[in-house]
């Protein structure tokens, strides 16, 4: 059998594990370097997850109310990097509320819980690859990887492709954000134009008039030179 | 390439919705194939539990074949069984994985006749700490494939052992219960789990 694998992502667009600035990369990172294997139907293959399910939710309506703080809508595509729609893809969303606390039990910092916002989406790409996410703009938050250091606004996203190589989680970003240009886990992307593209772009015909600033985040993941002839 | 690569991201320490509705247990009752359950541990370069991590298997059915369209292997699709799981790891670093162990598969070949891939899992390891995530592979032990098996060869033979489970002793009165394995994944240092770049 012969199996066309996903394209490699070029140098500086994945983080190195190796990236001591994130504290937490220290005694996580592996040492030896990850060995190269071709693919095979194992890697080339993937689950799939229920079709059909909704492309565009709203995380904002609560069971006592709305949310509190600034209403968005995050919108974009499911590619491959031949700019092919990826329709059926899972995506999953979780994130801070308006004043930068996680639904988590393990959430420590001190800032309140709103009860109508749990901040976790599950969403389904639709046959032109698209989603739609009405959500709360999240707070930015401390952690403890160095003294007084804040994480800049986002929203993380994990994402399922056709193929188990493909996967991927990430984060999404805020435009003009000045915590960007000293936060390690950003900063981890070596190459400046992969960096950008982690940056949503605010959109006025995304925008809804009276309602809520909107923003554009396109998720791309790996391709493949030639999908294999049908035997 | 039209269109450039997003890059990845840690998961972080907030991932708790992902691990709704549990996919730690991938089988029914109606599942073919010998079940097997998974024991381990992720463990960081200190010897340290790490207790936020998250684990995805992808893993061949019991004949071999991948519920996907692209394995077109004339082998049945098992309709209680998609070959998905996701599990954390609790406070102590431990998870449990809850499956069957897969027929083998077909590797990468360019001649005619099929060079045929030892039963394993697909494992994704994601974590606070981990900017991408890292690939490996669970094998079984004592499996003569192991031994051609084109990917355990293309590692050092020092390392291959971190790729393949360890059999738990069963209790006399326990024979009836499903095989149980070991598979601890160490992220760094001295027994450092073989991690693949796919
Ligand atoms: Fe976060």
């Amino acid at each position: 059998m012969t199996v066309v694998g996903y394209r490699r992502p070029a140098p500086g667009i994945n983080p190195d594990n190796n990236s001591s600035a994130y504290a937490s990369t220290r005694a996580r990172a592996p040492r030896h370097p990850a060995i190269r294997i071709e693919h095979t139907l194992s890697e080339i293959t993937g689950p799939h997850f229920e079709t059909g399910g909704a492309s565009a939710i709203d995380l904002t309506r609560g069971a006592r109310g709305e949310a509190l703080g600034e209403r968005i809508i995050v919108t974009g595509r499911v590619l491959d990097d031949d700019g092919r729609a990826i329709a059926g893809a899972l995506i999953e969303t979780w994130q801070a509320n308006a004043a930068g606390r996680y639904a988590h039990e393990s959430d420590q910092h001190d800032a309140p819980l709103d009860p109508n916002f749990a901040g976790a989406g599950r969403i389904i790409s639709d046959s032109d690859g698209a989603y739609r996410l009405v959500t709360i703009k999240p707070g930015a938050y401390p952690w403890r990887n160095h003294p007084n250091a804040w994480r800049p606004q986002h929203i993380h996203f994990s994402v399922f492709g056709t193929g188990f190589a493909a996967r991927l989680i990430t984060q999404m970003y805020f435009p003009g954000d000045p915590l960007l240009a000293i936060d390690p886990i950003f900063q981890s992307v070596a190459d400046p134009d992969a960096r950008a593209r982690l940056v949503a772009a605010l959109q006025m015909d995304v925008t809804v008039a009276e309602y809520a600033l909107g923003y554009r985040f396109d998720i791309v993941l790996r391709g493949r030179d030639a999908t294999p002839p049908q035997e | 390439m039209k269109t450039k690569l997003t890059s990845s991201q840690t998961v972080g320490p907030f991932f708790a919705p992902l691990l709704r509705g549990d996919l730690s247990q991938m089988v029914s009752a109606e599942t073919r194939g010998e079940r097997v359950v998974i024991e381990g541990r992720v463990l960081d370069g200190n010897g340290d539990p790490v207790p936020d991590a998250m684990i995805e298997i992808w893993q061949a059915n019991a004949e071999g074949r991948y519920d996907h369209p692209e394995d077109m292997q004339e082998k049945r699709l098992d309709p209680a069984f998609h070959g998905f799981g996701r599990v954390g790891t609790n406070a102590r670093g431990e998870f449990t994985i809850h499956t069957i162990v897969p027929g083998a598969v077909p590797a990468q070949s360019a001649q005619s006749q099929a060079i045929w891939q030892a039963p394993h899992l697909n494992l994704i390891v994601f974590a606070r700490g981990l900017l991408t995530r890292l690939v490996t592979r669970i094998y079984f032990p004592g499996e003569i494939a192991n031994d051609s098996d084109p990917v355990l060869c293309a590692v050092p033979a020092g390392r291959r052992a971190t790729l393949i489970a360890k059999d738990i002793e069963r209790l006399a009165a326990d024979k009836a219960a499903s095989r149980r394995l070991c598979f601890d994944i160490v992220l760094q240092g001295a027994n450092e789990t073989v991690f693949f770049d796919v």
